[in-house]
């Protein structure tokens, strides 16, 4: 019923033990019969994250070193594909290079892995170098998988990227040819003294940042699918228009000044337009302009508020948005020219679509009993397209909105706040099968979006 | 002959006195059931002329709030009230005049008598403006004074439909406007804090613009109205309880200096 597309093999492989988690995790009473044609189970791949041996003179090398591993150790465990071995069963050793390393050691119990990745790192005059080599405990022959050296300016952030790249080299050869996320990234909203500035920050939480300082309220940041250039709706005089950040630029690039209210600017896949919002005829409605604001044309029209479009990654040629034209907002799909319109929720009150990389899904927030003295809460959901059938992802967390997906369709961050005010709000990561989750962020920090690579 | 012509004198007189006491008596006769001295001339004055009432109720009324009007006509084929057009003989029917209005009712038969009628609402305009009349300068007078006399519009939940007592506010608004040739409005749209900040921008969108389209179907210039959603990005109140969420669903008037 929920099959899993077979035009990647390997991708099939990698999704169906989420799907499996689904299965035994979700118990949503309205969609009891949720199972995948693959869930023959394909077990998470054993691996052995060694602490990585410290080399070099500099009294950076402890501190840089700590940052590396344990930058590496998350982003292997957070990619979702993995069983860890805890560092507790794991050897004492630590082997620099494949002639220290005793596999026989680490694939025997307790550490029982199938696959160790190691190496050393040495900080010597300003510069940070890092060998990393993933080996196949089980292959005694020729265990080598993977080999890579990294030089980089010695410092924190370089040994966290450092970490990044080589955990999505890991990653890449392991989990199906998907790449990796670690060097992702997540621009979020900040609230700060009664304003909402752009913010951007690794996909794991770390080194968050300040993009722009309006001194307004900024809302709905959208990256472009080459990281170029982050559009969002900011609050002018002229109420809420379309901006654009230019990333390569580090400012604020000009966009035409539309009438009416102008929201959620989501990209197309080939990052030539961008769907949005705006009001400029009387009644909001979805509109398609160029990446440079101009050549606006309009794509629905149906009296009520049409918000938040997101595009189908995969095809470009579909739009998802929310609709209130028959009352409270539901979630509908349709070509990019405005035919074949058609409804997935129905009922409740459903918001801010994302439309997974591949295509197969649409991640929202959905109150399913909305309504005044009414109970339940807004929680993520996904829906797969094909067959309207959803799953629920969040249960009993508070107030969720504004899911994004990550660039390998495994992880879904969103926004969260338990107490359901505004000012609690934080930005929360989780596996699409919603497991694994944990906050990136403190409160003060809303509508989250993953970068496209 | 002298004999002959007397008695034919008597037969005749006979004859004359029988004749008028028949008539007299068939006549009285008649008179008893339907009397035509009374059925006639009725008659004609119904198709010469019709009858015809209206009334109001109330009589004087608050700008913005309604007036039932109902008549009543006898023997007439159309009638017409001023302003509002061809209507049935008898009816109802309820009007929101925005200023004292004479209700002239016309009602006419087919024989071309008409007859008329007339009702007068008067129609108080709340809130005399007590801000001096904006002059020439394009001075708009003081907020305070402004949102005095131009209450802001509530909204119930999830909807952008203007209730009565938005409606009520927009006509407020209108009137103020209309006394004030140089005030320019912006209308804010709101939405309290429940549900997505993106659908809440669009809300507050539509709210605006209910409110911005009364305004100009009340005859004020579109060039002077100016709209902008605020969402729930700007809130009244705070508290997460029905009292505050409904303070927070609102378009407000502001002067858009």
């Amino acid at each position: 019923m929920f099959r899993v597309s077979r035009s990647s093999p390997s991708f099939s492989r990698a999704l169906s033990g989420l799907l499996t988690l689904f299965v035994l995790v979700v118990c949503s009473p309205a969609q009891d019969t949720f199972h995948t044609e693959t869930s023959s189970g394909a077990d998470r791949i054993r691996i052995a994250v060694a602490d990585f041996k410290p080399a070099g003179a500099d009294a950076q090398t402890g501190s840089l070193k700590q940052t590396f591993d344990t930058t590496l150790s998350s982003d292997l465990t957070a990619a979702g594909i993995f069983d860890i071995v805890s560092k507790s069963l794991q050897p004492q050793a630590t082997p620099g290079g494949p002639q220290e390393i005793s596999l026989a050691q680490w694939a025997a119990s307790p550490s029982s892995a199938a696959m160790v990745a190691f190496g050393s790192l040495a900080a010597q005059s300003g510069h940070v170098t890092v060998q990393g080599y993933l080996f196949d405990a089980k292959n005694t022959q020729f265990p080598q998988v993977l080999v890579k050296q990294y030089s980089e300016e010695a410092t924190e952030d370089s040994a966290r990227q450092i970490a990044h790249r080589f955990a999505d080299e890991i990653i890449f050869r392991l989990g199906g040819g998907i790449p990796g996320i670690a060097e992702t990234r997540i621009f979020y909203i900040k609230l700060g003294g009664g304003n909402k500035e752009v913010w951007s920050m690794d996909y794991d939480g770390a080194n968050p940042h300040a993009l722009t300082s309006l001194g307004t309220v900024s809302i709905s940041p959208r990256v472009a699918p080459d990281n170029s250039r982050v559009a969002f709706s900011s609050l002018g005089r002229d109420g809420f228009q379309i901006r654009m950040y230019s990333l390569l630029l580090g400012r604020m690039v000009t966009l035409p000044i539309a009438g009416g209210t102008n929201l959620s600017p989501a990209w197309s896949p080939n990052g030539r337009e961008f769907a949005y919002s705006s009001s400029r005829s009387g009644d909001p409605e979805i509109w398609i302009a160029d990446s440079n604001g101009g050549s606006s044309r309009r794509i629905t029209s149906f009296h009520g508020p049409d918000v938040s479009p997101t595009y189908n990654p995969k095809s470009g040629a579909q739009i998802a948005w929310i609709s209130g034209r028959t009352g409270l907002p539901q979630l509908y799909i349709m070509e990019t020219d405005g035919s074949g319109v058609q409804r997935l929720t129905d009922g409740g009150y459903a918001t801010s679509p994302s439309w997974s990389p591949n295509g197969q899904f649409i991640a929202y927030a959905w109150n399913r009993k909305y309504g005044p003295g009414a109970p339940g809460g807004q929680d993520i959901y996904v829906m797969e397209v094909a067959s309207k059938r959803w799953i629920q992802l969040t249960h009993d967390i508070g107030r969720c909105d504004f899911p994004s997906w990550s660039p390998d369709g495994r992880h879904i961050v969103f926004a969260n706040s338990a107490s359901g005010r505004a000012g609690d709000t934080t930005v929360m990561s989780m596996l699409a099968d919603g497991t694994q989750r944990h906050a990136l962020t403190g409160s003060g920090a809303d509508m989250p979006n993953w970068s496209w690579k | 002959m002298m004999l002959k012509s007397a008695r034919w004198r008597n037969l005749l007189t006979t004859a004359v006195a029988v004749t008028a006491m028949a008539a007299l008596s068939g006549c009285h006769k008649k008179a008893s059931g339907v009397n035509p001295a009374t059925l006639g001339p009725t008659a004609d004055t119904t198709s010469a002329t019709p009858t015809a009432t209206i009334s109001a109720d109330p009589l004087s009324i608050d700008l913005g709030q309604s007036v039932v009007l109902n008549w009543r006509t006898t023997g007439a084929s159309a009638v017409t009230i001023d302003g509002i057009g061809q209507v049935p003989v008898n009816g109802t029917q309820t009007v929101s005049p925005s200023n004292s209005t004479n209700f002239h009712l016309v009602a006419k038969n087919d024989a071309g008598g008409s007859t008329e009628a007339n009702v007068r609402v008067t129609v108080r305009v709340a809130a005399a403006p007590t801000a001096p009349t904006a002059d020439a300068s394009g001075d708009m007078g003081s907020d305070a004074a402004f949102h005095q006399a131009v209450p802001d519009a509530f909204f119930d939940y999830d909807s952008y439909e203007l209730r009565p007592d938005a409606q009520q506010a927009a006509t407020s608004a209108a009137s103020y406007l209309a006394s004030h040739p140089s005030i320019r409005v912006v209308i804010g749209g709101y939405s309290d804090e429940r549900g997505s900040a993106e659908y809440n921008l669009a809300l507050g969108e539509n709210r605006a613009n209910s409110a911005r389209q009364a305004l100009v179907t009340a005859g004020i210039a579109p060039s002077r109205l100016r709209v902008v959603s605020y969402g729930k990005e700007k809130q009244f109140c705070s508290e997460s309880t029905e009292s505050c969420w409904q303070q927070n669903r609102r378009a407000q008037f502001s002067l858009d200096r």
